[in-house]
């Protein structure tokens, strides 16, 4: 029987933090649990919700900077944002379906494990929108780092350690973002038919020219048959997407449609079809309902992509689409026992990581969820993990096996 | 100003160390005579001076890595050196201390245009890496102002921004990985050139961390294709409050501008006496708005602040028509700070954040204590980010000046942080504004930071004397007592 504590201040976070260090006992920390399913299994006898620190404490439009506390849905904060015409610009995922549950996120757990959206390729990623922090660490004690204001350098940026970090160095508890200016359009200009290759060099060539996509991606065939895109697709889809005011959107969509003359396979869909697509693909929406299968997610140098593609199916079966101008492959395959974890990993490029993003409980157990590190980063990691919770209490094992690395 | 303490044991191993290092770097890469290391006693922060034990120039990896042992061994604290342009003595050398220049480490490694991205040496400069691409049309987004002189690893170093990071980001975002060599001597990759590199964010943690945690030997950066067009608006105001209003409602219209700057009127006479750039004198605020991007998105945009502005009441608008105009505006913004070099015998730039809203108040601040004081002050302003900086007008040679600005200036950084902003936007805390850290962090702020540090740097041999107050303790870790293991929220729901 899991002990469910739900703290509604910051101060019984700290109390709640302080008693388990105090007692040597482990707690699994989280917001609504959306993403629970995510990174290794946890095992702690007391889960730390900390979806009763809830609401946005500030928010100056003009300031580009708002300040919730963690637990507060992200769909609060979505439509804080929207009544401003602002967003998010790193574009999160929503990946309860993914999960095969229908909780909704929250900001924290954003923050501390989510995956950037397709907008990662132009606009960075989560770590490059998270300006401020408050968080309690292993000893319950209650810290701050970085600031409320979009250009700071003072002080290490410890913002930065704690996104992304799942929950081990701290239990998030105020979150300041950096929010931007929602483009007033969009349209998709998307080409049929190209094979990998080719879809990858002409994404590289968009993202490096003045028609300045914010996501591009490719699906295969089969996906593209099954998404919103079905009918509209011939083969398989590259998707670049413009984003900006009217006329810019207008003359970028004319150059790239001037770099296809002549090829009638170039379409353009307008605003809510291009905003469906990229909800389609930013939520993985293509993986989605697929109970047998494992899914991960490999991060790589765009010019590597086509070739991993070509090299993958001797795996067996699998489905793969990229994202990111093709920096991001998502891949789903028959999980078995072990995910083909050694498989997989065996064949990515020097310089490539993959992530388990979806497996039963089991198979996250023995394998490694998170891309293994060199000897060196592992002992600093462990050592930096140390500096925060030095008892190891807060999450342990949810990224790494090891004890020390937690 | 004080650094840490010299020494006596480190001093005396200084022959020692000199031998170590001959055996490690050949000829002419130690250096050792007063004389030669008179070229390294101090950086852009030039109130400060320190000779340094030695000078030691290494040109690869492995000579970093053994450099670095060695100091560990003979525990002998390291300073890295870039180019020397730090404005808050992040480069100020020690006593019983070993600078480390990285200027050999000056070639490009790798250009990728397919991946966009560029690896160099981190003694290469800031704008060598534009250059080195720009004949493909791409370039390296931050600029700030020294970047002829400054180099990429004092970039990562200092998290360093530029007039056009509201758009384009700070170092950190534009940084994809590093090589890093810890004071034991581990060489490690942190991110590299594909996004979100597995584990903790390390990389994020050394972008900025100004020497204190390792030393940076490789960069790899995103290159950008650079914008179809750029057009800029010169704006005048008559109170610097309407300034304010119009850049909170340009932002407000969803307009990201490449660059928004505002100078208020001693700025505007000063660059206006030394270049001509055609600034209205009579404004007690001026703007400059710069739009990037597609000829037909920055001519829409342009109007649009055009119209924006003119509604807050602007009584002079000029849209740049060419690319000889819109330079001609940023000529005077650019030449600010020799321009006040130039009616004062010596400046003190100061370098804090504010929320934008409290602009009017600060500056309100910032004119009584000027009086105060006794010393003029000239402000230029990252306007869009809220990046603010003073230049406290003063003369080191009148006894006490020095001091008068440095109390000036902190008191300043003291304001910015009373009004929720934060002590420096872009010029790193260094040795000038460690003692102000306590004013943004508590104890168990400053404490947590300074573990983070040991996990890098155990025995405090990195960089030492900067970023944290030179008296500031921390205690030993251990357990909170909690009295039975009760809970005195007894009523947190539970469920």
């Amino acid at each position: 029987m899991v002990d469910v504590i739900q703290p509604d201040s910051e101060e019984g976070v700290v109390e709640v933090v302080a008693v388990a260090c105090a007692a040597g006992r482990p707690l699994e920390i989280l917001g609504h649990g959306s993403k629970s399913g995510f990174g290794r299994p946890v095992g702690a006898g007391t889960r730390l919700a900390l979806a009763g620190l809830s609401g946005i404490t500030e928010y100056e439009p003009a300031e580009l900077v708002l300040t919730a506390r963690a637990g507060t849905p992200l769909a609060d904060i979505d439509a804080c944002l929207a009544g401003s015409h602002q967003t998010l610009a790193f574009e999160p995922r929503d990946l309860s379906a993914l999960f095969g549950t229908t909780v909704g996120q929250t900001l924290g757990g954003v923050v501390a494990g989510g995956i950037p959206g397709p907008r990662r390729c132009v606009a960075g990623g989560m770590r490059d929108h998270v300006l401020g922090v408050r968080a309690v660490n292993g000893l319950g004690q209650l810290f701050k780092a970085g600031g409320k204001v979009v250009k700071n350098v003072t002080g290490y940026d410890l913002c930065k350690l704690l996104t992304g970090s799942f929950g081990t160095l701290a239990a998030l508890t105020e979150i300041t973002v950096k929010v931007l200016p929602t483009a007033e359009t969009e349209a998709t200009v998307l080409v049929s038919g190209l094979a990998a290759a080719a879809a990858v060099s002409l994404m590289s060539e968009a993202l490096g020219s003045a028609a300045n996509p914010s996501a591009a991606a490719w699906l295969p065939a089969g996906l593209a048959a099954r998404s919103i895109l079905a009918g509209i697709a011939t083969g398989s889809a590259t998707c670049l997407r413009l984003e900006g005011c009217g006329p810019s959107v207008q003359a970028r969509r004319r150059r790239l449609l001037e770099r296809f003359e002549g090829n009638t396979a170039a379409t353009v869909l307008d605003d809510e079809a291009s905003a469906g697509l990229w909800r389609e693909l930013r939520d993985v929406q293509p993986f989605h309902g697929r109970p047998d299968q494992a899914v991960w997610k490999i991060s790589l140098r765009p010019s590597d992509a086509p070739a991993l593609l070509e090299r993958l199916p001797t795996l067996g079966p699998l489905d793969a689409f990229l994202d990111w101008g093709g920096a991001l492959m998502w891949v789903s395959l028959p999980c078995g026992a072990d995910a083909r974890a050694g498989d997989l990993r065996a064949a990515l490029p020097p310089g490539a990581h993959a992530t388990l993003v979806i497996a039963p409980e089991a198979v996250r157990a023995a394998q490694p969820v998170f891309h293994p590190l060199p000897d060196a980063v592992r002992a600093l990691e462990a050592r930096v993990r140390a500096s925060f919770d030095p008892h190891g209490i807060l999450n342990p094992g949810r990224m790494a096996a090891a004890r020390s690395a937690g | 100003m004080e650094m840490p303490k010299a020494d006596p044991e480190a001093l005396g191993r200084r022959q020692e160390l000199i031998e170590g290092l001959r055996a490690i770097v050949p000829g002419e890469g130690v250096i050792v005579e007063d004389r030669a290391l008179a070229a390294y006693e101090s950086d852009g922060l030039t109130a400060y001076r320190q000779l340094p034990m030695v000078v030691v120039l290494p040109e690869t990896t492995g000579q970093v890595a053994r450099i670095l042992k060695l100091c560990r061994d003979l525990a002998v604290k390291v300073v890295p050196r870039g180019a020397g342009t730090s404005l808050s003595g992040g480069a100020l050398p020690l006593a019983d201390g070993v600078v480390l220049g990285m200027g050999r480490f000056n070639r490009i490694l790798a250009v990728d245009y397919a991946n966009r991205t560029v690896t160099a040496q981190p003694g290469v400069t800031n704008l060598a890496i534009t250059q080195a691409v720009e004949g493909r049309g791409f370039y390296y987004a931050p600029d700030p102002s020294s970047q002829i002189a400054c180099t990429i690893g004092g970039n990562v170093a200092e998290n360093s921004g530029g007039v056009h990071c509201l758009k384009y980001g700070m170092t950190t975002n534009n940084v994809l990985g590093v090589e890093l060599v810890t004071i034991d001597g581990d060489i490690v990759r942190l991110g590299g050139d594909v996004p979100d590199a597995p584990g903790y964010d390390l990389l994020g943690l050394v972008v900025g961390s100004e020497g204190l945690l390792g030393v940076v030997t490789e960069v790899t950066v995103r290159i950008l294709p650079k914008p179809q067009s750029a057009r800029a608006a010169l704006v005048g105001f008559s109170s610097t409050v309407a300034a304010a209003d119009a850049v909170a409602a340009i932002i407000g219209a969803g307009i990201i501008p490449a660059g928004m700057e505002m100078m208020d009127r001693p700025a505007i006479h000063a660059a206006e006496d030394f270049i001509g750039a055609g600034y209205p004198r009579d404004a007690e605020a001026l703007l400059i708005i710069e739009l990037d991007g597609p000829e037909d998105e920055v001519d829409h945009l342009l109007a649009r602040v055009d119209a924006i502005v003119r509604q807050l009441g602007a009584f002079m608008v000029r849209l740049s028509n060419s690319e000889e105009e819109r330079l001609a505006f940023w000529a005077g913004r650019k030449a600010a700070f020799p321009a006040v070099g130039r009616i004062s015998p010596d400046y003190y730039c100061m370098d804090g954040t504010i929320p934008r809203r409290k602009l009017h108040e600060v500056l309100e601040g910032i004119t009584a204590a000027s009086a105060r004081h006794g010393l003029r002050v000239a402000n230029v302003f990252h306007a869009g980010d809220g990046n603010l900086h003073p230049l406290i007008l003063y003369d080191a040679n009148l006894p006490g000046q020095l001091e008068a600005a440095e109390a000036f200036g902190a008191e300043i950084l003291r304001k910015c942080v009373q009004v929720g902003g934060v002590l420096t936007g872009e010029h790193g805390v260094g040795v000038e504004k460690r003692e102000l850290m306590l004013d943004q962090f508590n104890e168990v702020d400053l404490c947590q930071q300074k573990r983070v540090k040991e996990a890098f740097d155990p025995h405090g041999l990195c960089n030492p004397g900067k970023v944290f107050p030179t008296l500031h303790r921390c205690a030993e870790l251990g357990r909170m007592h909690v009295s039975g293991g009760a809970l005195p929220f007894p009523d947190l729901p539970r469920f």
